[in-house]
């Protein structure tokens, strides 16, 4: 487990925070899992750099404050969270829907950023190529149809879980549904500016991602200049999840890629 | 006791064998499952249905809005609505009701529900709902405003009812530089409201406050949920230090009468179980989108404490939980009598014709039930 007993108040909102390791700063952002989900990635990450995972508001053990509409709420409470951590030559990891609040940050002020790298993020809609509707899928769906490997997910769905754990996810779940609901996990506004992005930029997708289609992939390496594409075979939209080892080198690799 | 005729307007030429392959009657049954000259057919008959229920001495004839859905053909209520408007004589028409989260624009309602209140000569009852879970995987509307967009609506609708126009509206869902409402409601200071539910604890407290004494009616539901909700409704109120009138209270549920209980039961079996089973078929995930209701109500459903119905409903079944009264004129009469008494219901909804029921059965159960039950009800009065 990543530590995570820290809390931080910004905005008016505290979030459980956890920081690990020493080297240069790097700002994990989950995805709708939670922190805890991205804990192992964020241990491995820590061997090089010093990490900060927090939990969004509205998730895990983060309040939820009355301010929270949308994924430009967290863009810019992220914005405000670097400031106050006096974080620079940030290196910004987010996926799925913490790659879209990544790339909301990016467009808005790129200022304290050194790398992005976003994971199966959410954030632009490619014309023509269907996502996913996770609330549509039965709760064994919501787990199978997130990861390329069934045998993950049959161990993901045989793992016992506490009334705590289930009442964390479903907390997770009415957060995620209330940030990406319409327009379904995109937003026009992001689409419209990611070619102002400057800082050096990874996309890594899951080759059988089924919530967000590979196109979403082209569609932001094409709106975001210079930035570079990393398709990981036999992954679905889980990539710290099914494929850790190949997403820590990925993440080691963006980084090198950044000034 | 008054008694209200309502119509879902169900596609009854459905081929039921949809359950093979697929999951629901809602928002994924592809509508080439839908046949326009099937569809003709039954709106015609369907609006006759509703003629009748005047003419029989119904006190309301009640149509209701859902989306894409073999459950209920009417996405657009007011059409039937002014439809019956012109051609009903004393009943009330009440649309029960509108879902005002689903809209951009609400005072479209103010204005639909005005019209119509002009054109019947005040006999409006305007229904106001939030809209079951599946409608906000239809419309795209975000589940989780759905409290937030349901009483800003109504509370703009109200003011464009009852204050002078042209005035501006400020809210966080809508906003308005100039509200001025053209035709005004005919009826003084506005139509009746009533508020169909089913039980959200926010909806209760909301209906009851002092400042609106809404009818609550409680729709489709157990008897068990019907007295428990009716109660936390009635403990408002009473928790607010008034008394609920017995026109406060409403119950709506499927009823079927006919000569004799064996009768009935042999008429009424198929058609109310492929009702409940069939075109009221749903997953919880599309009936319960995260956020509609309370993450509080949420974990009740998760930890097994609040059920969600998802297993096969039998006729036996669904008579022992008192979602469907079905017999003789003197059972129906009885049972209807003894949940009065104890609930102190006014206003008993029903609907007479559910799923596939042809018109033949449904006109016999209206006459029946109108010409035999009704008058032994109609005397009940306020709660003893």
């Amino acid at each position: 487990m990543f530590d995570q007993s820290e809390f931080l108040t910004v905005h008016g909102c505290r979030v459980a925070i956890g920081r690990r390791g020493s080297g240069p700063p790097l700002l994990a952002l989950h995805g709708m899992d939670g922190a805890p989900g991205f804990g192992p990635m964020a241990e491995r990450l820590a061997e090089r750099f010093s990490v900060v995972l927090p939990s969004h508001p509205g998730f895990d053990a983060s309040d939820t404050p009355d301010w929270l509409d949308g994924i430009s709420d967290l863009a810019y409470f992220y914005l405000e969270t670097i400031e106050r951590l006096d974080l620079r030559n940030l290196h910004l990891v987010g996926a799925s829907i913490g790659g879209w609040i990544a790339a909301e940050m990016a467009i808005r002020d790129s200022s304290r950023l050194a790398s992005l790298t976003l994971i199966a993020a959410a954030g632009v809609r490619a014309a023509g190529a269907a996502m996913g509707d996770p609330f549509l899928w039965s709760p064994e769906a919501q787990v199978r149809n997130l990861v390329h490997d069934q045998a993950i997910a049959s161990a993901l769905l045989q793992a016992p879980a506490s009334e705590e754990e289930l009442a964390r996810r479903l907390k997770n779940r009415f957060t995620s549904a209330k940030l990406v609901w319409h327009p379904r996990f995109f937003s026009p506004e992001l689409q419209k500016w990611l070619p102002r992005v400057r800082t050096p930029t990874t996309i890594v997708w899951g080759a059988d991602d089924r919530l967000f289609p590979i196109e979403q992939a082209h569609a932001f390496q094409r709106l975001i200049p210079g930035s570079s594409l990393r398709i990981v075979a036999r992954c679905g939209h889980l990539v710290h999840v099914e494929k850790p080892d190949e997403l820590a080198g990925l993440i080691f690799d963006s980084v090198r890629r950044g000034r | 006791m008054k008694f209200y005729f309502f119509h879902l307007m169900p596609y009854g030429a459905l081929d039921l064998d949809y359950v093979k392959t697929h999951e629901s009657a809602w928002l994924t049954l592809p509508n080439s499952y839908y046949d326009p000259v099937q569809g003709h057919r039954l709106y015609r008959r369907y609006i006759d249905e509703l003629r009748l229920a005047d003419a029989l001495g119904f006190d309301g004839v009640c149509v209701n809005e859902h989306h894409e859905t073999a459950y209920g053909l009417m996405p657009v209520p007011g059409v039937i609505a002014g439809a019956l408007a012109c051609t009903t004589r004393s009943a009330k028409i009440c649309v029960l009701g509108r879902a005002l989260p689903l809209l951009n624009n609400p005072l479209v309602v103010a204005e639909e529900y005005a019209m119509l209140d002009n054109i019947s000569g005040g006999r409006l009852i305007a229904g106001f709902v939030r809209g079951i879970g599946v409608e906000y995987h239809a419309s795209m509307t975000n589940p989780g405003e759905s409290h937030g967009r349901f009483q800003e609506a109504h509370d703009l609708i109200l003011r464009a009812w009852t204050e002078p126009g042209p005035f501006a509206f400020e809210g966080k869902y809508y906003n308005f530089l100039y509200v001025n409402l053209w035709p005004r409601p005919y009826q003084k200071p506005h139509p009746e409201i009533w508020i169909p539910s089913q039980g959200s604890a926010q909806t209760i407290d909301w209906t009851s406050h002092p400042d609106r004494k809404y009818t609550f009616l409680h729709t489709f539901s157990p008897i068990t949920a019907v007295r428990k909700f009716v109660g936390q409704y009635t403990k408002r109120c009473e928790d607010y230090g008034y008394s609920p009138s017995s026109d406060q209270l409403g119950w709506a549920l499927p009823l079927y009468v006919a000569e004799t209980d064996a009768i009935a039961e042999r008429e009424a079996r198929a058609h109310i179980e492929d009702f409940f089973n069939k075109f009221l078929r749903a997953p919880t995930e599309y009936k319960l989108p995260p956020g509609y209701t309370s993450l509080e109500s949420a974990q009740a459903v998760l930890t097994g404490t609040l059920k969600v119905r998802e297993q096969h409903l039998s006729f036996e079944k669904l008579i022992e939980l008192g979602m469907f009264i079905c017999g003789s004129p003197a059972t129906v009469a009885e049972r209807l009598e003894r949940h009065h008494r104890e609930m102190g219901i006014g206003r008993l909804v029903t609907m007479l014709q559910f799923g596939t029921l042809p018109r033949e059965l449904t006109e016999k159960n209206m006459r029946l039930f109108a010409g035999e039950v009704m008058p032994r009800l109609r005397p009940l009065g306020e709660r003893p």
